[in-house]
């Protein structure tokens, strides 16, 4: 899993540089979520730009790094969703869990 | 969808491993943009292919209790007169798919939502034994 961290006044941009986001990489994403989490990086914004495609698998790891952020009183939000990707997040209902900004810029400048 | 007495019909057989999903999915996809005569949302058609195969897999590759490499998944797909079949066959043990309960929407867990995306793309699904393994079945209707 290709993923490019970047810092911005305390807050982790995860860049994803990975077209699919399945279950043959996705538990490397929950590794290095949980890793930045445990090394007090808990401001995290995973920037989907560009992933085109997500399993149920990729999913259940996002879904991983929100509850293990949040265990750790931190913020874990998504943005850049392409419509299909969105679509997915809308077919499981996980939209009501997360918070999803249409670019990273957006996450950033969250109140 | 296909033209009179046209018919495409793939059998693909690919080691038990998460390597292979993506090859996987991408013949689907190709195989939701060739199709002829297809009214539909093309490209909703070409992730919803590519997503219930890779669950399909996924599902048989998890479901296998020795992964070893040299244990395969087969993958058949037949599109004749509007009618989409894709069966994935595996060598595991297998489960029960009446079983597999729907996920908890109000209380979401990591897992448990591949069978939930299958079953809410696909028209109908079934799985059974087989003579070497398991068969999963999905049909789905192409208007």
């Amino acid at each position: 899993m290709q993923i490019a961290t970047a810092k911005h006044d305390g807050k982790t941009v995860l860049s994803l540089k990975e077209e699919r986001l399945d279950a043959h990489n996705s538990s490397d994403l929950r590794d290095q979520i949980l890793k930045l989490l445990e090394n007090g990086d808990t401001q995290l914004i995973v920037d989907l730009a560009g992933v085109r495609f997500i399993d149920s698998s990729g999913l259940g790891a996002l879904l991983s790094g929100y509850k293990n952020a949040s265990l750790r009183s931190g913020s874990f939000v998504l943005a850049g969703l392409q419509p299909r990707v969105q679509s997915m997040f809308e077919l499981t209902r996980l939209h009501r869990v997360f918070d999803i900004y249409p670019s990273v810029e957006g996450a950033l400048n969250k109140a | 969808m296909c033209e009179e007495g046209c018919c495409i019909h793939l059998d693909i057989v690919v080691p038990n491993q998460t390597r292979y999903l993506g090859l996987i999915g991408n013949i689907a996809e190709q195989l939701a943009r060739v199709l002829d005569g297809y009214s539909g949302d093309r490209d909703a058609l070409a992730y919803h292919l590519n997503l219930v195969l890779t669950e399909a897999m996924v599902n048989a590759i998890e479901h296998c209790p020795e992964n070893q490499p040299r244990k395969t998944v087969r993958v058949c797909i037949y599109i004749a007169d509007k009618e989409l079949n894709i069966h994935v066959h595996d060598q595991g043990q297998g489960f029960d798919l009446d079983a597999v309960p729907a996920p908890d929407f109000d209380d979401p867990c990591e897992r448990g939502r591949g069978i939930f995306l299958i079953r809410t793309l696909m028209d109908t699904v079934a799985y059974r034994k087989t003579d070497n393994g398991n068969v999963l079945e999905m049909y789905k209707k192409l208007e």
